[in-house]
């Protein structure tokens, strides 16, 4: 989220703590500190992974092969536990 | 607007709020009974069994329950009303705080009980007193008839643009909730006027624009996990709010005036102008105290009295006008602050005078706990320790208990 300096002030903020941005523009994926990389070589496009996923940042894309969206990407790992042939790797972030 | 014809009804503390509450025809009343506030529930289901009222009554398994439920039903754009006392406050500990801090103008009543261990039924401040920081509004009454007068002006405070925070009603338990006295109530259309509906802020959700409550139409959010970088912010708007109540409940007390007779404030002092020394205090020991100053007067002691009926938010600014000229000012405090400098009322009203060049003599008198009697005789021992930190320049004392066996 915006750093604190940046972000209103109270008088500018919504009555009663209501949030004035969709949790869309709250990019969570900077809070980890590692990020699945995926072999598509080995993939087999069993979904497991786009399931797993506790944050929905896996989604199946045409070609029948996940991507990751790293602006939601915590980095918890879970894709790479549950792949059954073990074809993502868990990296640092750059 | 001229003073409304009025119809005199016999009624106990709880009764006048029960049939106050009738009249204003809440959405929802969610609430679990509590010795001294029973009557008030049993009164108001009754209204409900006999189609008086079109309120949704629920019957909750606990207050925790019942203050969550009002939170629901405000949030959904509801009228919403609830009650209780001592243990059960407690037990809604946790919802105080989110009632205020989601800003939700809710109603309640809370028939003063002492809290337990040991446990007792009867009347002091400890339960209200303990909640004084949740952010909710406390108006403290002295009779019954106030008691009804609040539970119409409780709505109008509470749901101001301006405001926008829950109401608590303070009564003493049995002294008033189980006293039968005369009430005059207000026809019931002149009630449904006087607080009209219920209006909404406009506030910038997610998807834009739209009103402050729960509606699929207009989604916004209530309650999310707010962490360091936005709580701060979020709850400096709640002090600006308590802040801006002090005009509100004037304005509102100076117009139900208009409609009822009954003309209310944040302060309700008696015979303090030319007073030198007086009495500070809450509730229905003030109407006891009342009769006291006048017996003293007619001895040509100079005493009075200042009855706090806003204890939030606090009238500092008022306190210190009204209280500047008299020279020795004894706190009533009916609830012990274990491990502070005194009572509640002790703190604020001693602070409020910190940084004024007229300072009184302020000491603390805590008395009433459990529900011991506060006699006129009791009172005049306050008085009378009074003139004589007077005559000493300073109190005597800082904290005495009254009514206790040494």
């Amino acid at each position: 989220m915006t750093g604190q300096k940046s972000a209103p002030g109270w008088r500018e903020l919504p009555h009663g703590a209501v949030p004035y941005k969709s949790s869309r523009e709250y990019k969570t994926g900077d809070w980890g500190v590692l990020k699945p990389k995926i072999d598509f070589g080995r993939c087999t496009k069993c979904t497991l992974c786009h399931f797993y996923c506790p944050e929905g940042a896996i989604r199946m894309r045409g070609d029948g092969y996940p991507e990751v969206d790293y602006d939601f990407c915590k980095g918890c790992g879970i894709c790479a536990a549950e792949c059954p042939v073990k074809c993502i790797e868990m990296v640092r972030r750059g | 607007m001229t003073v409304v014809e009025q119809k005199l009804l016999g009624l106990n503390g709880d009764e006048a709020v029960a049939y106050a509450i009738k009249q204003v025809n809440p959405d929802v009343v969610a609430a679990y009974p509590i010795t001294p506030q029973t009557i008030i529930v049993e009164r108001f289901s009754e209204y409900v069994a006999d189609g008086e009222v079109e309120t949704e009554f629920i019957a909750v398994e606990s207050e925790h329950s019942a203050l969550s439920t009002c939170i629901g039903a405000e949030a959904a754009g509801g009228r919403a009303f609830t009650c209780t006392a001592a243990n059960g406050l407690a037990l809604m500990w946790e919802m105080t705080y989110i009632a205020a801090s989601l800003r939700l103008p809710i109603v309640m009543a809370v028939v003063n009980r002492a809290l337990s261990a040991p446990i007792n039924i009867h009347n002091d401040h400890s339960d209200s007193m303990g909640a004084r920081d949740s952010g909710w509004i406390q108006l403290y009454c002295e009779n019954s008839q106030e008691a009804y007068d609040t539970a119409i002006q409780a709505w109008r405070i509470g749901e101001h643009p301006e405001v926008q925070l829950p109401v608590m009603i303070c009564l003493d338990g049995f002294i008033l909730s189980h006293t039968l006295e005369n009430v005059l109530t207000l026809p019931d259309e002149v009630v449904r006027e006087f607080i009209g509906e219920r209006s909404f802020p406009r506030v910038q959700g997610h998807l834009g624009e739209a009103e402050f409550r729960l509606d699929p139409e207009h989604p916004i959010t209530m309650g999310p996990l707010d962490l360091y970088d936005f709580y701060f912010e979020h709850k400096r708007p709640q002090v600006e709010a308590m802040k801006r109540a002090l005009p509100v409940i004037e304005e509102v007390g100076r117009e139900y005036g208009r409609i009822s007779g009954r003309t209310y404030s944040l302060l309700h002092p008696y015979r303090l102008e030319d007073a030198e020394i007086a009495v500070v205090g809450l509730g229905s020991t003030m109407g006891t105290a009342r009769v006291v100053v006048d017996r003293l007067r007619s001895r040509g002691v100079k005493a009075g009295l200042l009855r706090v009926r806003a204890f939030r938010p606090f009238p500092a600014h008022e306190i210190l006008k009204a209280l500047s000229h008299v020279e020795a000012v004894g706190v009533l405090d009916r609830c012990a602050s274990f491990g502070a400098l005194g009572g509640p009322l002790f703190m604020e009203v001693r602070n409020a005078f910190y940084d004024s060049a007229e300072r009184p003599i302020i000491s603390d008198y805590i008395y009433g706990l459990g529900g011991r009697d506060m006699s006129m005789e009791m009172l005049e021992e306050v008085f009378k320790s009074l003139e004589e930190d007077r005559r000493a320049g300073r109190p005597l004392e800082l904290v005495r208990y009254i009514g206790l066996r040494e």
